[in-house]
């Protein structure tokens, strides 16, 4: 008998590429999808009304920034995180882990778990695989991630193997200390770095514990690009068809587009918010700099093509003005990026429904690379998809 | 002095001059002409007093050309930077109390680096800019938040203001390139303002000087010239107020802002320097105060017949993270409490920092319908402010 509190039925498909629709607890998806990060329950400077209107599905909470302040406990007596902010769709929380290595440096993984120094009176807290279950129901998210050993892919040695076998000893822990199957579901996490044996002998491992959906971990952490999506290609093809794949950290545009021929679903990064906050629009051609003073007397919209409130709204050259002082521009631009974003997932997910995921692909890439200077790596991968993309590609000499 | 005579002389001895000369425009040009004033017709501004109460104190009406619905008055412009209002969000403006809500105060200081003057104008304008087609917008170089007028900086060419980008001159030229790219609904001439302290000599000098820039500003653009509110300072002193409100009475505009306030003068002696100017200006014309934020000031301003009035004190306060509670139905208010006080809120305001609201699950305001008080709770705001998030000051703001 194994318990979820989620739905996948496949709408579509595209060799591997799969539309679908996701039903969780507190919203009903459609994949593939994009979720913005809200690190302390809120997306910077949007409101709730903007995230639904731009078509937000599922918005990720940390849970190492949400223990801290306003503390789980308080979450959980205020009636769980949805009602906290009033956010009526779905929610996603991360285990922590991977917030203290990256933010602490002080952290330490031993077999019990994650020892990390607290940042508020700097005595040693130790996060165990129980311990972040426990947080993450009080929090109350549709999904939460098992506790993971993080390594950085750049590493290589025994470290990796050390870490994908803990991982897979951690998510018994995990099962065993999750208190709410049937509201929340539990997604386990595949490491082993770069080397495919490993990779395939935790993803073996976690399929076995037929966990609601499985999680793709330890990339978009400064690997090449080659390696980034062999992992991927790996992984998605020895996962069950008929559960959710999520590759964490990835939210470049084209690593999506890529990942999602391969057979991903679901993505999470900071970076459209991140990149606004230093002046840069996602736009169909790749970036647009508004912060550049070609800018300044340019009275076009951010992106022609773009049908969101910014772009009805406003200038490239208003934003220009806004951007290179203010902070009211970096809302708008997140807006703006969020909003791109959005309509990327709903692009790709439409375009598998309708059958013409090779046609949109072709013509994603040539707006990115208009000289037909698609990236090799791209094109390999373009290949495994099954995707024949030559005609946006200008033959090698 | 010189130049002030001068420009006194030139508005009294100009003939009205014919609008179109036929030898200075083409066939086009004066088509363009005529659209451009019939334009303007349409957008013309409106005021009718309603109500006059205990003396002077007064109800009424605006009708703006870009606002759908019209205005009572006395009204709140709301603050913007670069044109929007500091934290809320253009789809949540729509939730603020209509109409009030839809009067907004903009300083064309913050268009002095960019975009350019053409740029704006290719654009069409601040209303096209900002993509707020259904609000006014009154323009006028002080804001109280981000530029604030710098007397010592001053001179007989321009006025001097503190900004963000450092101390800068605008002379009424430049000035008035802005407001003729900006086409804001109403806009304020250029003054001189200058603190309550300052020598009897400079006041009267700020007087001259803001008079004749009122003249040079609508000089520059005759056709701007139907929505200028002319500016009135006179620091402390009941004469030179009294003198200048009757210079600008002389002119012919569309309504009255009235400067040099909120610079050093005290409570007591303000409602006679207001009523010194407001006794002296015509009734059927707005009437727009700089400089007084605090709920009792905007009292002392409502008592002497003020129109319009800033909000700046609505910002500082939700920089502060405090909400204001003030009882707008006349509710009974209770005696001091202390309890209240200690953590810096009031019958008027509460300071959601405060602890105590940790896990207050009610709104801000019980029964309000504002999208915050029907949307989040006092302990969401408490945990956005601590964690420093912006959300918080968008939320506060409404
Ligand atoms: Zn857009
Ligand atoms: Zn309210």
């Amino acid at each position: 008998v194994h318990i979820m509190a989620l739905r996948f039925e496949i709408l579509g498909r595209f060799n591997r590429a799969r539309a679908a629709q996701l039903t969780l607890p507190h919203f009903v998806c459609q994949t593939p999808l994009f979720m913005p990060v809200g690190t302390q329950g809120t997306i910077k400077g949007l409101t709730n009304n903007q995230l639904e209107d731009i078509g937000c599905q599922i918005i990720l909470g940390n849970t190492y920034h949400l223990a801290l302040r306003p503390t789980a406990e308080l979450i959980d007596e205020l009636g769980g995180l949805h009602n906290f902010m009033n956010w009526p769709r779905a929610l996603l929380t991360d285990s922590g882990g991977f917030q203290m290595v990256s933010l602490l440096h002080l952290a330490d993984i031993t077999e019990k778990g994650v020892t990390f120094q607290s940042p508020v009176d700097g005595k040693p807290m130790l996060l165990t695989p129980e311990q972040s279950i426990k947080i993450q129901n009080k929090i109350g998210a549709d999904i939460i991630m098992a506790l993971d050993d993080v390594v950085r892919t750049t590493i290589t040695g025994p470290r990796i193997e050390e870490a994908m076998y803990r991982t897979l000893r951690w998510i018994d822990r995990c099962i065993a200390a999750h208190e709410k199957p049937n509201e929340q579901n539990l997604f386990g996490i595949v490491q082993g770095g770069l080397d495919p044996a490993l990779r395939d002998i935790c993803v073996r491992g976690l399929v076995d514990r037929n966990l609601p959906g499985y999680a793709i971990g330890g990339l978009a952490g400064g690997e090449d690009k080659d390696s980034f999506w062999r992992v991927v290609a790996q992984c998605t093809a020895a996962l069950p068809e008929d559960k959710p794949r999520y590759v964490m950290g990835v939210g470049y545009p084209l690593d999506i587009v890529v990942c999602s021929a391969l057979g991903a679903d679901m993505y999470d990064c900071v970076y459209p918010t991140r990149t606004a906050r230093f002046g840069t629009a996602l736009v169909p051609e790749g970036v647009l700099k508004l912060k550049h003073k070609v800018m300044e007397a340019d009275v076009r919209p951010i992106d022609p093509t773009c049908s969101c409130m910014v772009c009805k709204n406003y200038t490239r050259s208003y934003i220009h003005c806004l951007v290179t002082k203010d902070a009211m521009g970096s809302q708008l631009l997140s807006y703006h990026n969020l909003a791109y974003m959005m309509r990327l997932s709903k692009d790709l997910h439409m375009s598998i429904i309708e059958g013409r995921f090779p046609e949109y692909v072709c013509g994603f890439l040539q707006k990115q690379f208009p000289k037909g200077d698609v990236p090799e790596w791209v094109c390999n991968a373009m290949e495994v998809a099954g995707i024949d993309i030559s005609s946006c590609c200008v033959p090698f000499s | 002095m010189e130049l002030h005579l001068h420009c006194l002389r030139r508005l009294s001895l100009l003939p009205q001059p014919s609008r179109f000369p036929s030898c200075l425009f083409s066939e086009e040009e004066k088509r363009n002409r005529v659209q451009e004033e019939e334009h303007h017709e349409k957008k013309k501004m409106r005021f009718v007093v309603k109500a006059c109460r205990n003396g002077r104190a007064r109800e009424g009406v605006l009708h703006l050309g870009s606002c759908p619905t019209a205005i009572e008055t006395p009204s709140l412009l709301l603050s913007t930077c670069k044109g929007l209002p500091f934290f809320i969000t253009r789809d949540l403006l729509p939730s603020l109390p209509s109409p009030d809500s839809h009067l907004l105060q903009m300083s064309p200081l913050h268009f002095l680096e960019c975009p350019s003057a053409t740029t704006i104008s290719n654009i069409g304008g601040l209303h096209q800019m900002v993509g707020l087609h259904e609000h006014c917008f009154v323009a006028a170089p002080r804001d109280s938040i981000l530029g604030l007028p710098d007397f010592e900086g001053t001179n007989k060419l321009g006025a001097s203001f503190e900004t963000t980008g450092g101390r800068r001159l605008v002379k009424p030229v430049e000035y008035m390139k802005i407001i003729s790219s900006l086409k804001p609904d109403l806009w304020t001439s250029l003054a001189d303002e200058v603190p309550a302290w300052v020598s009897e000599k400079r006041n009267q000098m700020s007087v001259d000087r803001t008079v004749c820039w009122l003249d040079d500003c609508i000089g520059i653009n005759l056709a701007a010239g139907a929505s200028v509110l002319g500016a009135i300072v006179g620091g402390s002193s009941l004469d030179e107020r009294r003198h200048c409100a009757q210079e600008v009475v002389k002119r012919n505009v569309a309504g009255y802002w009235i400067g040099g306030f909120g610079l050093g003068e005290s409570m007591e002696e303000r409602p006679a320097l207001l009523a010194a100017v407001t006794d002296l200006l015509p009734a059927e014309r707005p009437r727009q105060i700089c400089g007084l934020g605090l709920p009792e000031e905007v009292l002392q301003g409502v008592a002497a017949g003020i129109d319009l009035f800033e909000s700046t004190y609505i910002y500082h306060l939700t920089l502060g993270g405090s909400a204001l509670t003030f009882p707008l139905d006349g509710e009974e208010r209770h005696g001091y409490d202390s309890q209240l006080s200690d953590i810096g809120s009031d019958h008027t305001k509460i300071n959601l920092r405060a602890t105590v609201y940790r896990k207050d699950t009610s709104p801000i305001v019980d029964g309000c319908c504002c999208y915050t008080c029907q949307n989040h709770t006092r302990a969401y705001l408490n945990h956005l402010l601590n964690v420093h998030e912006m959300l918080a000051h968008i939320l506060l703001e409404m």
